[in-house]
């Protein structure tokens, strides 16, 4: 039985071979996976808002997409990854409440997304794949061994990307 | 930017909001027990105020699912509301609602959710009019939209909300009712501005 690192809101994690790094329930948040196929290491972070530099308020890392994301990335390398074979996957980002979009709760994940896509750019690390935006949540694992990153959502088929 | 945070909340705004949701809850109370026929009890609502990375699991376990009435605020504050049941206080709602046995346990139809919906706007309405008496302001809800998903998905909607401004998030528990039990958390998101305004109109010193 290979052991799950449970990575909470506004958190971060990594791991290696048979482990296997999970959030449950992501919304409007974004679940990014990290990961480098030749020394399978894994890493996995779930972050709330997209920029730390708009917040006066931003000792926590991996509140924020733009500081999360680069921790990690430091955090994997210091682990022995190679930032050359890195690869990236996203999921989350979903509007749960079809609002008019007045109070900018509506469009929260979308603009989470694009600073997935803008950071990994910026990090040169290929986002190999996504499953994001719609209206629902998602339960997400990273299979260290494998890198497949699995996605659970309620009356929905499981599916890996 | 204002520089209002609930990270340096007092005892006394938290006094405050308990009032409200007391009253609130209890208007909601009664126009649901004038629905349903029926009589029903409220306890005195619980207020708590945590880091708001910590509202998914909050109610219950994260991928536990839950319903969410979502219902944004304008007029002379600005912001938003949820109304949160957990599944089994959604069902007796329902069931009471629709006269079923106590025990019926399907999953919602269209005419159910929109029961919930009618629900979650009578319960928002009734604390929103509570604290509208209190501070003298107006404040109009929208229509309420609902989500039937796993707690920490419907619960990252406030959470990002209050993360907006700081870590501190509030929550207000309400239970109903005796026998088929309905237990329900209300989330006011006010933007900050909104805050000093309400905390202003009720007179207290920021």
């Amino acid at each position: 039985m290979s052991e799950i690192i449970k990575v909470g809101m506004a958190d971060l994690n990594i791991a290696t071979n048979q482990e296997i790094l999970t959030t449950l329930g992501l919304g409007s948040c974004i679940g990014l996976a990290l990961y480098d196929p030749g020394t399978k290491i894994g890493g996995l972070v779930h972050y709330m808002l997209p920029d730390s530099t708009k917040l006066r308020n931003n000792n926590n890392i991996a509140k924020f997409g733009d500081t999360g994301i680069r921790e990690l990335y430091n955090r994997m390398i210091k682990a022995g990854a190679n930032p050359r074979h890195m690869v990236a996957k996203i999921a989350g980002g979903a509007k749960m409440f079809e609002v008019s979009g007045l109070s900018g709760v509506g469009n929260v994940g979308e603009r989470n997304a694009e600073e997935a896509r803008l950071i990994l750019k910026e990090l040169k690390i290929p986002l190999i794949a996504e499953d994001c935006g719609l209206n629902y949540g998602r339960t997400v694992e990273l299979h260290c061994d494998t890198g497949l990153y699995y996605i659970k959502s309620v009356g929905k088929e499981p599916k890996a990307i | 930017m204002s520089n209002f945070s609930l990270d340096d909340m007092n005892s006394m705004y938290i006094d405050v909001l308990r009032e409200i949701g007391n009253i609130g809850a209890g208007n909601a109370t009664t126009t649901i027990a004038q629905m349903l026929n029926e009589r029903i009890d409220m306890k005195v609502p619980n207020v708590q105020l945590m880091e708001a990375s910590e509202l998914g699991t909050a109610i219950c376990a994260e991928d536990e699912i839950i319903v969410g009435i979502f219902l944004e605020v304008q007029t002379d504050i600005a912001g938003s509301m949820m109304f949160l049941l957990p599944m089994d206080s959604a069902q007796n709602v329902v069931n009471m609602l629709m006269h079923r046995s106590s025990d019926y346990r399907e999953p919602f139809d269209d005419m159910d959710l929109s029961a919930l919906k009618e629900i979650g706007n009578i319960i928002a309405a009734s604390y929103l009019s509570a604290l509208s008496t209190m501070t003298q302001l107006t404040i109009t809800p929208s229509v309420p939209y609902i989500a039937v998903d796993m707690a920490a998905a419907i619960l990252s909607v406030p959470a990002i909300q209050f993360g907006q401004y700081g870590d501190n998030a509030l929550l207000i528990q309400t239970e109903f009712g005796e026998e088929n039990k309905v237990s329900g958390y209300f989330i006011l998101m006010p933007e900050p501005d909104s805050y000093e305004k309400i905390l202003t109109s009720l007179g207290i010193q920021m």
